[in-house]
């Protein structure tokens, strides 16, 4: 027992030493001059966080998570000590009665009135009054794609449909080159039962049960299952297809262009339709130090600013003064900048009760299982 | 142990109830109750303002319905048979692969020893995170590997997000718990020992499988010990090599915890891995104990 225990304890001593103590950072002075931001992965620009600690003296810590479950979890958690998230539209009401995020104090931000009518009408639902929530960036899903790649494999198709990746007679030509599929069950079911003619918001069992079905004819060609890894996964030509956001898609095919690795990417809103999406800076309730997300979002409210972020994401923002400063080739694309007509398409989903969401993530795994 | 009891005997204990019984029993507790919206999001919580009613009504408030969806859904049975299997695969190919390292180290002279310890420990110094994802680069299908067998002129294969691949991992990262308790066993063994049994006669092989093999069992079960239980529900290797058909615990534990938000049903998860794994694990070692003694 001895020679076991002795064993046991250097083993056990070497697994001590072999994780690094990451958590003792958190508890560092409160409040003070730091802001503490947890956003989406590769969702800002580095020179924008350098500009603001030089113009406010306010240190940025920056962190990221690349989905909405993981962001939600750890803000209902509480006590995660970041003073501003960004969560999207239709999780929010479920902080809002959680009582997880705090009201803003408009007299703190002087830009709120550059804001887009038209795009605040759509938040409206999510957070009445915009009491708690400024949007950052807005997106669609919709599919990535190697142009050459797929241009070999399906000659003279045009990929412009929801068919591509989700009809497996189609898609089954793709599975030699790469699938990736987002691997979030409410974003995921929302464009197949929209695939399906279905309400993309659709508060029946039966109607995912019959989207479970479909996914699950597809499965079988799809490599993998996340959110994020398809972005450099498109960028360095390891997959040829991936249902994706659409300003990911969008920095894959930059970075391929950087890459000079002579791979295309490009990204298309399917005609069927697809489901929008905000991304809103909000301010936890716990928040350390509210003052300077405050000033942090009153920054981001700046036309000038926010258009830089605009061209570094390449994800539409909602400022109405700051479209003009947008790089002319991201706001004169649609698939960014969706036109009217686009516009037309594209929906929003719902915020789901415990029960459906519980009953939607099981059928998921089901999908990702393939059981 | 005798006549040096007081804080030594005690020490052990303390450490086992502050980190072990205490965070045990408070996931137990979470197992128990309901999911809510709310922070934290669960419910009931104890209202310790209303005193000893505030208790009551907090412990009439439990239930154990959470446990009772685990038995219906075949999912969390399956889950839990697949991470038994990837984990005693893994278990297995490390005292296949760490034994003959171990010894090997063992066999060398004083100063060659500290050297390759010191290389069997080496990895650590890289994150554990970085040395994962090497091996993706290695095995996704234009990585190493296939340029490899390309320039061998064997076929290409296709092993990453696959099975294979999650064991490939768990073997690669574990092996120095593996290695080190094996080690730790065989440096001490006395070799006059198989000298002696070498005298009576015996062959080195069968000097090694009666005397040495018998004698580093406790090493061999340490390693399996410190490899099996967290194999059993690793997340890391499985997510980041693993394809979504790697059904295993720990990513159940993980898709209660996030997407569905269900703090009670990861919870009833996670004790009832360490129910039916770790307990079996501990009585059988306590008999084992019993033996040697």
């Amino acid at each position: 027992m001895r020679r076991l225990l002795n064993a046991l304890v250097l083993g056990a001593l070497l697994a001590v030493a072999a994780c690094s103590p990451k958590t003792a950072e958190k508890g560092q002075a409160k409040g003070g001059d730091t802001l503490r931001i947890y956003n989406w992965s590769d969702y800002i620009d580095p020179a924008l966080l350098e500009q603001f600690t030089k113009e406010t003296g306010i240190k940025v810590t920056y962190d990221t998570f690349d989905s909405n479950e993981v962001l939600e979890t750890k803000v209902l958690q509480g006590g995660t000590g970041y003073d501003l998230v960004v969560p999207s539209n239709h999780n929010l009401p479920r902080y809002i009665a959680a009582g997880a995020i705090q009201p803003l104090d408009k007299k703190q931000l002087p830009g709120l009135d550059n804001l887009r009518p038209d795009l605040m009408a759509h938040m409206a639902p999510f957070d009445p009054g915009a009491a708690y929530a400024v949007p950052y960036m807005q997106g669609t899903i919709g599919i990535g794609y190697n142009v050459d790649a797929v241009a070999k494999r399906l000659p003279g198709v045009k990929i412009d449909s929801w068919k591509v990746v989700f009809d497996p007679l189609v898609l089954a030509k793709l599975k030699d080159c790469g699938v990736y599929f987002l691997d979030a069950s409410e974003d995921m079911y929302a464009v197949a039962l929209h695939y399906l003619g279905k309400d993309p918001n659709s508060k029946n069992p039966a109607d995912y049960e019959a989207a479970t079905a479909m996914l699950m004819q597809v499965r079988p060609f799809v490599r993998k299952f996340h959110s994020s890894e398809y972005i450099d996964a498109l960028a360095n030509g390891d997959v040829c297809i991936a249902i994706g956001y659409s300003g990911d898609v969008l920095q894959a095919k930059t970075r391929a262009e950087e890459a000079k690795n002579g791979v295309k990417v490009a990204y298309a809103i399917p005609k069927e339709g697809s489901q929008v999406w905000f991304d809103v800076f909000t301010i936890p309730k716990d928040a350390p130090n509210p003052a300077a997300a405050h000033r942090f979002i009153a920054y981001m409210l700046r036309p000038e600013i926010i258009a830089k972020a605009s061209n570094y994401t390449q994800y539409a923002n909602a400022n109405a003064k700051a479209t003009p400063l947008v790089d002319e080739a991201i706001r004169d694309d649609p698939n960014v900048y969706p036109t009217p007509e686009v516009s037309k398409r594209l929906f929003v989903t719902t915020t789901k009760d415990q029960d459906l969401l519980r009953e939607v993530n099981r059928q998921w795994t089901r999908v990702l299982t393939g059981r | 142990m005798k006549g040096r009891g007081g804080l030594a005997a005690i020490l052990p204990f303390l450490w086992l109830a502050l980190f072990f019984a205490f965070p045990f029993l408070l996931v137990a507790k979470l197992s128990l109750s309901d999911t809510a919206l709310a922070i934290p999001p669960y419910a009931p919580r104890i209202d310790w303002s209303r005193g000893l009613a505030g208790v009551r009504d907090f412990l009439a408030a439990l239930d154990v319905e959470t446990y009772g969806r685990l038995t219906r859904d075949r999912l969390y049975l399956d889950a839990y048979l697949s991470s038994l299997r990837i984990a005693a695969t893994g278990t297995g190919l490390l005292l296949l692969i760490g034994y003959p390292i171990a010894y090997g180290i063992a066999r060398c002279p004083p100063a060659v020893r500290q050297a390759l310890v010191m290389a069997v420990v080496l990895p650590f110094w890289t994150s554990f995170l970085i040395r994962i994802y090497a091996w993706i680069a290695i095995l996704k299908p234009a990585g190493v590997l296939n340029a490899a067998l390309g320039a061998l002129g064997l076929p290409p294969v296709d092993i990453l997000n696959t099975e294979t691949a999650v064991i490939l991992g768990l073997v690669y990262a574990y092996l120095p718990f593996m290695v080190l308790p094996l080690y730790a066993v065989l440096e001490k063994q006395d070799e006059s020992l198989i000298e002696a049994a070498q005298d009576l006669g015996a062959t080195p092989l069968s000097a090694f499988w009666r005397v040495t093999f018998p004698l580093s069992i406790p090493g061999a079960a340490a390693g399996a010990l410190l490899c099996f239980i967290p194999m059993a529900g690793e997340f890391v290797i499985p997510d980041l090599l693993g394809g979504s058909e790697t059904l295993m615990l720990g990513r159940v534990i993980w898709t209660e915890f996030f997407a569905n938000r269900d703090w009670p049903a990861a919870s009833a998860v996670a004790v009832v891995l360490l129910a039916t794994l770790v307990v079996p694990i501990l009585l059988f070692e306590r008999q084992q104990a019993k033996v040697l003694r």
